[in-house]
């Protein structure tokens, strides 16, 4: 099948076959390798894409499914994708040491933008509980907690300062 | 230029851009030229004679390319999967040591145990053929469990051995502690399960093979921990390939907990089928395999007594262990529950006589080796209990009997009588902090609070210490180690005076790339951003044993801080040539080389520069170049230790444990990045946190099936249900590391389960609740509050 999408700011086609999963399509086809397969259950959220601005586990659905889709991974969050410019997500990850082996991280940071966009005034038990399908083994989640309120703080001062 | 950024500053990782921005480059992200896909079919029976394997419906499968059995291999002349360790029974037998096959041949022991190998032009493809592949299984009596496995008559997991024992091992004088407790005014008792785990990283197994016909050069990208160790196993052990020949690359890996850091078959498959089909040839694993297949760990049954005076002085200790080895000798299987665990029996406890048996046993189940913490934990949880059973029957205080018992801090070194000689410590003012930390003295107001809504409050104290810093080769091969523990750093300046560091260590996510760089940063004066670290591929890095049991720092930083030294004493020589002074008068700080008593310097850099354009330079008396190489083997294990607590909340109508902070009071030497350090103990912590509250791997008892198999059934820990937790260092210096330094790998994993397990029977105590085995699951809970409320017959 044909499909037609905006993937990281960028217009593509592709032809898939109708079984082929995004994240497959994004890793395997599109050499998009920053998104992540952790499990095979839709449990640990390593695959975590944004999809029409809503974050998905793109292991559960399929590449002909984001036809007609803006579609944005870890790869394409960076503003203007400017070498040396981190998203306020990013940046607060790297700055509370929100990460150790890297390999959730992607999909952390995708949920944690999701997160974000939704929630005003979050509190800790807030973002604990969003990011209960999102699982890393490295952290004990202490320093994530922290990287996504301190993410979601920066994000809504990068909204306020541009209005 | 740029800032020294030294020991004991906090600057953000250096690796962490690359993971933030989706650049990591992990081994399942790696394509090769010409690349198939392999798949490996693996047994779904725990224990069966595989009759036979016909391969041609495989073969007619569109895009199958080949299919290997383990008879191929053997016929090929691959030998089995070497074991590491070699232990001798009490009796000075050596232990049983069944050859490992790559991939079966003739029974298969375990479900997952590896039967053929389907390469095809695609995953898709390599999946349909394994799929039409025709098994002929004659499957037979499986045994799971240690206690069943020494049963008589129990199903043979070898048909070649007497029955399932793999060794009868022992540790400490039996007769001293038989006296012990002869004169004990009080014994506890205990009976407790160290519950089987799966260690999960989150990026699963991979492997690419790759063979150069042109060149007979093998090269094999793996998710590993110690990419060296699998270049001499599988080189010279399993495929017979010179090491000149063989390339082992382990790029960036997604976190290892020791999971990665044996040297699997399916290593050795996918090397060995690119030279077959001379093609490279690409597996990942999926989640559910690695559950299969990955070396599990703990899966302890112990009898312990402890023995004390009337005041609570301990006298001696008795532990009595099964430890499941699974269906093989996994690398360094036997290993983990009898010199990782009995030697830790003596706690921070001035326990003057231990003795300790272990049964190692063979079973239809995964292989179980080496897990984060690694025969630690299960010495902690054993000890740390058994002080709180002792406590409570003798109706002494926990915290008092503690420091009863306590090595005090003037007591170091202190031999133990279980083989190791701690270097340093300070338990008490661990559990000092820890006690203030906590608010201890508060607890009593905040459990009448819980109970005022319902709730029972537990508060559990575990103090730990553990042996780290793998390992003194000398002393490790006394008990059995067939390889060298030491690890090796090269220090490479280059004319500009920046620096790379090789080194032989394995960074999948501690950090390494930062800490190693504020070493260097520190010795040599030169600026962070100028260092760059080197890891992971053996055609870089000179050698080394890799990353495991809280070693990289200790042993591989210790490495590096002797080159470092090295290039400082050279860069001496050709200060002083330059300066025109005598050698003995250049002093080194911060960068600059100085005649001592004027104001004569050169920089670092300039030496660096001098040393690679060697017009003005002492060419008579030292060679140009200012690359300098150290391999340090350490004279002894480190010591970290430390003081944990933790408060639970119990409802009473669910069984739900809530866990309502952590703290943790922990002493692992001269601290290097304190950031650093905090993280691995949130993830230690957790670690241990999810053996005690959550994780539990769980096998059919008859059928030998994995009922726990994926993150459905397998509880991972995760963020909605931990706490906060308050991490403090209390640190005494290491004396025998260059740095001080001690790790800090495992430490959480180590001190956590006893914690929380010891919280959550202070919570229940007063149903008369001693013990509970390890998950604290709803399930369990409620049943243990639901027959405590039972009307006892005798009343």
């Amino acid at each position: 099948m044909r499909i037609a999408l905006t993937l990281n700011g960028r217009s593509r086609e592709a032809d898939v076959e109708p079984s082929l999963l995004l994240v497959d399509f994004l890793r395997e086809r599109l050499n998009l390798t920053g998104t992540h397969v952790g499990c095979d259950t839709s449990q640990c959220g390593a695959c975590v894409v944004m999809v029409d601005g809503t974050s998905v586990k793109s292991c559960t659905m399929l590449a002909v499914s984001v036809d007609g889709s803006i579609v944005t991974t870890i790869e394409g969050v960076a503003p203007n994708g400017a070498a040396g410019v981190l998203h306020p997500m990013q940046e607060a990850f790297h700055q509370h040491h929100g990460l150790q082996c890297g390999f959730c991280t992607p999909g952390m940071i995708m949920s944690a933008i999701d997160f974000a966009n939704t929630h005003d005034d979050p509190t800790e038990s807030d973002v604990r509980h969003w990011l209960e399908g999102n699982i890393c083994r490295c952290t004990g989640y202490q320093n994530i907690v922290a990287a996504v309120l301190a993410g979601t703080a920066a994000m809504r001062q990068a909204t306020k300062g541009a209005a | 230029m740029g800032n020294i950024v030294g020991i004991g500053a906090a600057p953000l990782r250096k690796e962490d851009r690359r993971f933030v921005t989706g650049r990591g480059n992990y081994v399942a992200d790696i394509k090769r030229p010409d690349m198939t896909a392999g798949v490996f079919v693996r047994s779904p029976h725990a224990h069966a004679i595989l009759a036979g394997i016909d391969k041609a419906p495989a073969l007619t499968v569109p895009g199958v390319v080949a299919v290997f059995t383990g008879e191929d291999m053997k016929a090929d002349g691959v030998n089995g999967l070497p074991c590491g360790w070699g232990i001798t029974g009490t009796d000075g037998v050596p232990m049983k040591e069944p050859p490992y096959p790559v991939m079966a041949v003739g029974k298969v022991r375990h479900v997952g145990d590896i039967v053929a190998f389907v390469i095809a032009e695609t995953p898709e493809a390599a999946s349909a053929g394994a799929t039409a592949l025709a098994i002929d299984y004659t499957p037979l009596p499986a045994v799971v469990g240690v206690v069943d496995a020494l049963k008589p008559g129990a199903p043979k997991v070898y048909d070649e051995l007497d029955d399932n024992l793999c060794c009868d091992w022992s540790l400490g004088d039996k007769a001293a502690t038989d006296a012990a407790f002869q004169n004990a005014a009080h014994v506890a008792k205990l009976s407790l399960v160290n519950n089987r785990l799966v260690g999960n990283p989150m990026e699963p197994r991979a492997a690419i093979g790759e063979f150069n016909d042109a060149t007979g050069e093998y090269t094999l990208w793996s998710t590993s921990q110690f990419p060296h160790v699998v270049r001499l196993l599988m080189g010279v052990f399993v495929l017979n390939i010179p090491q000149h020949k063989l390339r082992v690359v382990a790029p960036d890996v997604g976190g290892g907990f020791g999971v990665k850091q044996f040297h699997y078959g399916e290593e050795a498959a996918v090397t060995w089928a690119a030279a077959k089909v001379n093609r490279p040839v690409k597996w990942v694993a999926d989640r559910s395999e690695g559950f299969t297949s990955d070396r599990h760990g703990r899966d302890h049954v112990t009898e312990a007594e402890l023995a004390l005076d009337e005041t609570g002085k301990f006298l001696g200790l008795r532990v009595y262990t099964l430890a499941n080895m699974g269906g093989y000798l996994s690398t360094f299987g036997p290993n983990i529950p009898t010199n990782l665990y009995a030697p830790l029996l003596s706690g921070v406890y001035t326990t003057p006589a231990i003795h300790c048996q272990v049964k190692v046993v063979f079973t239809n189940t995964v292989p179980v080796d080496a897990y984060r913490g690694a025969g630690r934990p299960e010495a902690t949880f054993v000890v740390e209990r058994l002080v709180d059973v002792a406590a409570a029957e003798m109706g002494m205080d926990r915290v008092a009997i503690r420091r009863r018992n306590m090595i005090t801090s003037d007591a170091y070194p202190y031999q133990t009588p279980v083989l190791v000689e701690y270097d340093s410590g300070d338990p008490a003012g661990c559990l000092d902090r820890s006690l203030a930390a906590a608010d201890y003295e508060g607890f009593p107001a905040r459990k009448a609070e819980s109970a005022r809504n319902g709730k029972l409050r537990g508060i559990g104290i575990s103090t730990y210490i553990e042996a780290c810093g793998l390992a003194p080769s000398r002393f490790a091969g006394r008990l059995g180690a067939r390889g060298g523990l030491y690890e090796s750093a090269t220090l490479r300046v280059h004319p500009s005076g920046h620096v790379t560091v090789l080194i032989g260590t394995h960074n999948h996510g501690q950090g390494h790339e930062t800490t190693f760089a504020q070493i260097v940063s520190d010795k040599l004066g030169i600026p962070f951003e100028n260092i760059d670290i080197v890891f992971g591929d053996t055609d870089k890095v000179q050698f080394g044993m890799g990353t495991y049991g809280s070693r990289s720092l200790v042993v591989g930083g210790s490495a590096l801080a002797k080159a470092s030294d090295k290039i400082i004493a050279k860069g001496k020589k050709i200060a002083a040539h330059l300066l025109e002074a005598a050698e003995a008068d250049i002093e080194f700080v911060r960068g600059d080389y100085a005649v001592a008593g004027t104001d004569k310097k050169l920089r670092f850099e300039e030496i660096a520069l001098a040393a690679y354009v060697p017009h003005n330079y002492p060419l008579e008396v030292l060679e140009p170049g200012l690359e300098e190489q150290s391999y340090y083997d350490p004279v002894n294990f480190t010591y970290p230790g430390g003081a944990h607590i933790a408060e639970v909340e119990i409802d009473p109508e669910t069984g739900v444990v809530t866990i309502l902070n952590y703290t943790a009071v922990d002493d692992v030497g001269t601290v290097i990045n304190p950031m650093i350090v905090e993280g691995q103990l949130h993830g230690g912590i957790v670690q241990g946190i999810g053996q005690a509250m959550f994780e539990n791997c769980v096998y059919d008892d008859t059928s030998g099936q994995l009922l726990s198999g994926s993150f459905m059934d397998y509880a991972m820990p995760r963020a909605d249900r931990l706490p906060p937790m308050q991490v403090i260092t209390h640190s005494t210096t290491c004396t025998h590391t260059p740095l001080g330094v001690k790790g800090c790998g495992e430490m959480g994993t180590i001190g956590s389960p006893a914690t929380i397990i010891n919280a959550v029977v202070d919570a229940l105590a007063h149903l008369g609740v001693t013990h509970l085995d390890m998950p604290a699951s709803p399930n369990r809970v409620w049943r243990i509050i639901q027959n405590a409320a039972l009307p006892r017959a005798a009343e």
